[in-house]
């Protein structure tokens, strides 16, 4: 019996700590490394879900299909967007915040007028896992294996592709790497549209799993911003070093008090950690770094 | 240089607009402007206060829409007493705060004859101080937790006693005494959880727990495992808006195949159109009007919803609330011979009858509810809507409790905790 309620909290983390790190993840490489509140982001992932859905429930694509069709959407939605407004926007921090925000209300009315309050659900595949008299979504415990290869391959395409450091040094010194021949206009446009690709895949990834309506980018936006903070700077191993606490937080006091108390220890978690990790968790193990590097 | 003389300039000529702007409205306020552009005077308005966006988007948008049917109905019919109505009716978006600005504005600016407003219960005692304020008719049409007991507010919805009060027992008799309680959690869902554990009590079954959850929550894994560790002979589920909507999809993806009573669900957002079966197979909702009901006054209100509507995604339960309740008002104030509220709702207290599409039902004078025609709706694996055991069912629970709005005048909610001990 004890062995079945284990597998309960493993999956009630697995499930949480996923929703944490694909939530975030587009939102915190378009912040980490561009200076960009996208406070959008929700609805990037609309874009996502709802190309998805569309694609499935009108074309009869298959699932995986639909799902490519949700991320190329998202992806060129998110181009557009960055030739027209975002780049006008780096550097501007709170300018950032207010037109991503109005972007967002225009997106959530744009997407109510053209088709209307919700569309019909793709199933969940896959069905449960049953271990007792319990079971679980196979589907959604899947979604964790899934955020992990998400952060690999992100790990691999900043650390070793060319690309990659060319999009880091651009963000590190703009002037030195444009006079080293970057060309670092391409670089934000690049890496603005890995960061809406990303929220289309959150977006076809829990398609089929929610809602279908106007306002379920709101959803992600709460857990993706908390995540970011909590974080810290390092993006990648902030996210999921983020992921996986707030996930282990939310998991357990779900588990022990119900889906309520969990949202109350999440954001008290997120109050604690603003307070005395002001630069996230990455920022703490920078300052350990840097200290024991003075030590030696 | 000009460039600063010009932005002098314009700021000049915008501060005077804003100026003159501004006496405008004082003018207009005071009356001295006023004659044919006046708000209240020229004919009567009634107020209608839905929601077309935001979390209950998906419950006000028929809400609405049937309100306008109803009124173009007494329109084309040569309107209430002899004068076309006019409607009143920005979108509140789901958000409390702008329900109350609009309400203040319905009642002071548009000086409407009777309101209806609001989805949840939550919006329904946001704006019920400033209706009491105001003395204001008010129409309140959702489905809801009970015990309203105001001399001005009309609750036009089943309450939790009717509609669980059908559903419960006939549950236990169907499957088992060993229920678990779900809920969202705010005033609806608390009090119609403890509406569960009063029927339970009164046929002898038992709640085994109870969890409330928040509004917005999408993730049910946890619930689904409390659930399943607890294996109830039926699940009573009060959950509401978009976001619960998850927890039907993540019922049946985890193959949770006990069955479900409802207050809530299908009639209002319609989750067995939207989700695919068999998700909400085995849902037993307690509901007094649904689309699906094949009597002949249903189909006909049906026909003439789509007519006007032919893009409506749902005519749910609250839409038609809102459409007999039109014609109940319009039909007292022809009763009555005046617009004056006072005497409007005098005329509601001396008893009226409506044939409703749901069946010809009546206003108690006393409670300011209504009896309705109660059925069960179960949904099959396919999503199959069928209707069993249709009961007249009275709001009894404001009886028992002393309210007689006929005698007395009160603006409270009574809460069942107060007078049964099962809670």
């Amino acid at each position: 019996m004890a062995l079945y309620e284990l597998l309960n909290l493993t999956f009630q983390f697995l499930d949480s700590f996923a929703f944490i790190v694909l939530a975030t993840v587009g939102l915190a490489i378009i912040f980490g490394m561009m200076g960009i509140i996208n406070l959008a982001h929700g609805e990037f992932i609309l874009v996502g879900a709802y190309a998805t859905t569309l694609s499935f429930n009108l074309l009869g694509v298959p699932l995986v299909l639909a799902m490519l069709v949700g991320i190329i959407a998202t992806t060129v939605y998110g181009i557009i967007l960055e030739r027209l407004i975002i780049h006008r926007l780096y550097g501007r921090l709170l300018d950032s915040m207010v037109v991503t925000f109005g972007i967002s209300l225009v997106m959530i009315q744009l997407t109510r007028i053209v088709f209307g309050n919700s569309l019909d659900q793709i199933g969940t595949p896959f069905g449960g896992i049953s271990y007792g008299v319990y079971s679980y979504s196979a589907y959604r415990i899947m979604l964790a294996g899934a955020a992990i290869l998400t952060l690999a391959a992100l790990y691999v395409v900043f650390t070793r592709t060319t690309f990659g450091i060319k999009a880091r040094a651009t963000i590190q010194d703009e002037e030195t790497a444009r006079s080293m021949g970057v060309d670092t206009d391409r670089m934000y446009l690049s890496t603005f549209a890995i960061g809406s690709a990303l929220a289309g895949l959150t977006g076809a990834l829990y398609a089929p799993t929610i809602t279908m309506s106007p306002d379920l980018g709101a959803n992600f936006l709460v857990e993706a911003f908390v995540a970011v903070v909590v974080g810290g700077p390092s993006v990648l191993i902030g996210t999921s070093l983020a992921g996986g606490f707030l996930g282990t937080i939310d998991a357990i006091f779900t588990y022990v008090g119900g889906t309520f108390i969990g949202q109350v220890a999440l954001l008290t978690a997120a109050i604690f950690a603003i307070r005395f990790l002001p630069d996230g968790i990455t920022g703490l193990l920078e300052d350990i770094r840097a200290k024991r590097r003075e030590a030696q | 240089m000009s460039y600063p003389s010009i932005s002098r300039r314009r700021v000049l000529a915008g501060g005077t607009a804003g100026a003159l702007a501004a006496l405008g409205g004082c003018l207009e306020e005071g009356g001295v402007v006023g004659g044919g552009n006046g708000n209240g005077d020229d004919g009567p308005t009634i107020g209608i206060l839905e929601d077309r966006s935001g979390e209950f988007a998906l419950n006000g948008t028929s809400k609405w829409q049937s309100s306008l049917l109803a009124v173009e109905e007494i329109n084309e019919n040569g309107g209430v007493l002899g004068e076309e109505i006019e409607v009143y009716d920005p979108d509140p978006q789901s958000d409390n705060q702008r329900y109350q600005e609009l309400t203040r504005e319905a009642i002071n600016s548009e000086d409407v004859d009777a309101l209806w407003a609001g989805y949840s219960s939550a919006t329904r005692e946001a704006i019920r101080p400033i209706i009491n304020d105001e003395e204001q008719l008010y129409f309140y049409t959702t489905q809801y937790e009970g015990g309203v007991c105001d001399r001005t507010t009309f609750a036009m919805g089943a309450t939790a006693r009717q509609q669980l009060g059908a559903v419960i027992p006939y549950m236990i008799e169907e499957y088992g005494p060993r229920i678990y309680t779900i809920a969202a959690d705010y005033n609806f869902g608390q009090i119609s959880g403890d509406w569960v554990r009063i029927l339970a009590e009164e046929h002898g079954a038992e709640v085994l727990d109870e969890e409330y959850i928040p509004l917005g929550e999408t993730d049910f894994g946890s619930t689904i495992n409390n659930i399943q560790g607890e294996d109830p002979d039926f699940i009573a589920s009060m959950l509401v808006g978009d976001s619960h909507t998850n927890f039907y999809e993540q019922r049946a993806d985890t193959g949770l195949d006990i069955p479900m009573a409802s207050s809530t669900t299908m009639a209002q957002g319609y989750e067995h159109l939207r989700v695919e079966p068999p998700a909400l197979e085995d849902m037993y909702v307690g509901v007094n009007y649904m689309q699906e009901i094949e009597t002949e006054s249903s189909q006909e209100f049906v026909d003439s919803f789509y007519e006007m509507f032919p893009d409506a995604d749902y005519l749910n339960q609250e839409a038609q609330n809102n459409y007999f309740s039109v014609h109940m008002w319009a039909d007292a104030v022809e009763r009555a011979g005046t617009f004056d509220q006072e005497e409007v709702i005098a005329e509601l207290e001396s008893g009226i009858e409506v044939d409703a599409p749901e069946g010809t039902i009546e206003l108690d004078p006393a409670t300011h509810h209504m009896t309705h025609h109660m059925r069960i709706g179960h949904a099959d694996e396919n999503h199959e809507v069928t209707f069993d055991e249709e009961q007249y069912i009275e709001p009894s629970f404001l009886h028992e409790v002393g309210c007689d709005l006929t005698s007395e005048s009160e603006q409270t909610q009574y809460e069942p905790e107060e007078f049964y001990d099962a809670i």
